[in-house]
């Protein structure tokens, strides 16, 4: 049990084993470490913000949602109304329409009555004036036909 | 454990003295023990081989399972040091590790069977040769290899005592503290500095030794048991069983030594160097 220079050996190996242990393992692997703590805490804080971000998207969605839905409402409330706008303009057209053909139709009517009325009491008259003239020229009796001639040219004047 | 003393002529005690002599060469002071320098610097460069690996191809991503495991003992002694020591630890943490990881594998030699080696050295030189074959393989139960490491720490206290407060104030310190600065307390204060800074080494030096010594020697004593085997009797049998029952105890209990004393060296170390880095 004697004390004797393998003490110093021992030393020397040591002091290596400490340089190197300090120059070449500790320093890799305490950086090594660090990065990835650095690296989860990243993720870490990502996932947070991703989360984060999603409850934020979602309430954007659902807002962008019920907005589109309100729109859409309101696209057809306003088709609705319009189309009944245009049913009832189309109505009022068309009744304005027909009573306008009506009218036209009328007057034509009343035209064509009073055109033919006129003809027909010219034809009358035509034919009153032949037929006296006929009656006349057989047997003139101014007596006897007088007061019917009288009578025709009264109507034919009457029309 | 093999047990068997092949000599009839070799009785407890010559196995035992067998057992505790050291490999040396060189006289005098100037003789070294190549056994404990062997096998210390063998575990020192396969121990720091294995965790240079790690470290070479450490990666802050997804790490392989010997990386996770050198970075456990690293976070580990980090803490510890920590724990202990305020201050930078680019220096303190490494040579924590260093201490724990070489000490723990010296130790842990404690657990090879204790006559692995002389068997080995009887299957390559033979019967007679392997009689003048010494060889300790725990490197930790000779007083040199406790002395050089605990001396070696005594260097980097006295090194980080004058980086820490300089020359003149370590002087100071020296003679001043613990009981005051007047001139007449100077011899007791010095008196008191100095065996406290020689009682550090010593201490961990011989806390090491002793345990690791009395673990090998119980080791011996264990074995001892089984070398009484005569042949197919009762009583051989019987310190057969114990041998094998309590070798098995002692050294599952051993693996507890083996680490607690690297841990308490790994430790100590640490706060003597965080005292001298600290003002009194």
């Amino acid at each position: 049990m004697n004390l004797n220079a393998t003490m110093i050996g021992q030393g020397i190996a040591f002091a290596i084993l400490i340089w190197f242990s300090v120059k070449f393992i500790w320093p890799e692997l305490t950086n090594a470490i660090e990065e990835r703590q650095k690296k989860i805490a990243e993720g870490l804080s990502a996932a947070d913000k991703s989360q984060q971000s999603l409850v934020e998207a979602k309430a954007q969605a659902t807002g962008i949602i019920k907005e589109a839905r309100d729109k859409a409402a309101n696209i057809v409330e306003q088709a609705n109304r319009r189309s009944n706008e245009m049913v009832d303009e189309a109505k009022n057209t068309a009744r304005a329409e027909g009573q306008r053909l009506i009218s036209d139709a009328q007057q034509e009517v009343s035209l064509e009555k009073g055109r033919l009325r006129d003809q027909l009491r010219a034809e009358v008259g035509t034919l009153a004036i032949a037929g006296a003239a006929r009656v006349l020229g057989r047997e003139i009796d101014a007596k006897a036909h007088a007061d019917l001639i009288e009578q025709l040219a009264v109507e034919i004047e009457r029309g | 454990m093999s047990t068997e003393v092949t000599e009839a002529t070799q009785t407890g005690t010559e196995y035992i003295n067998h057992h505790l002599t050291h490999w040396t060469v060189g006289e005098g002071f100037w003789s070294y023990n190549l056994d404990s320098l062997i096998v210390s610097a063998v575990l020192g460069v396969v121990g720091i081989f294995l965790f240079w690996l790690a470290a070479r191809k450490a990666t802050s991503g997804v790490p392989g399972k010997w990386q996770c495991f050198v970075e456990m003992c690293v976070e580990f002694v980090d803490g510890q040091v920590k724990d202990v020591f305020h201050g930078d630890r680019k220096f303190i943490a490494p040579l924590a590790l260093t201490i724990f990881v070489w000490v723990f594998l010296m130790n842990a030699m404690d657990l090879l069977p204790l006559d692995l080696v002389s068997t080995i050295a009887r299957f390559a030189v033979g019967e007679h040769a392997a009689h003048h074959v010494y060889f300790r393989a725990v490197p930790t139960a000779d007083l040199n290899t406790t002395f050089g490491l605990s001396l070696t720490v005594l260097l980097l206290v006295l090194f980080f005592s004058f980086k820490a407060k300089g020359v003149g104030g370590f002087g100071h310190e020296m003679i001043t503290a613990p009981f005051g600065a007047s001139p007449a307390l100077w011899l007791p204060n010095l008196a008191i500095n100095i065996i406290e800074l020689c009682a550090k080494p010593f201490s961990l030096a011989m806390r090491l030794f002793g345990n690791m010594y009395a673990g090998e020697l119980v080791f011996m004593l264990i074995a001892l048991l089984g070398a009484t085997w005569t042949g197919l009797t009762l009583g051989s049998g019987l310190s057969m069983f114990g041998q094998i029952l309590m070798g098995s105890i002692w050294a599952i209990f051993h693996i507890l030594i083996i680490a607690l004393q690297a841990f308490i060296f790994m430790v100590l170390t640490v706060v003597y160097i965080a005292m001298a880095h600290e003002h009194h």
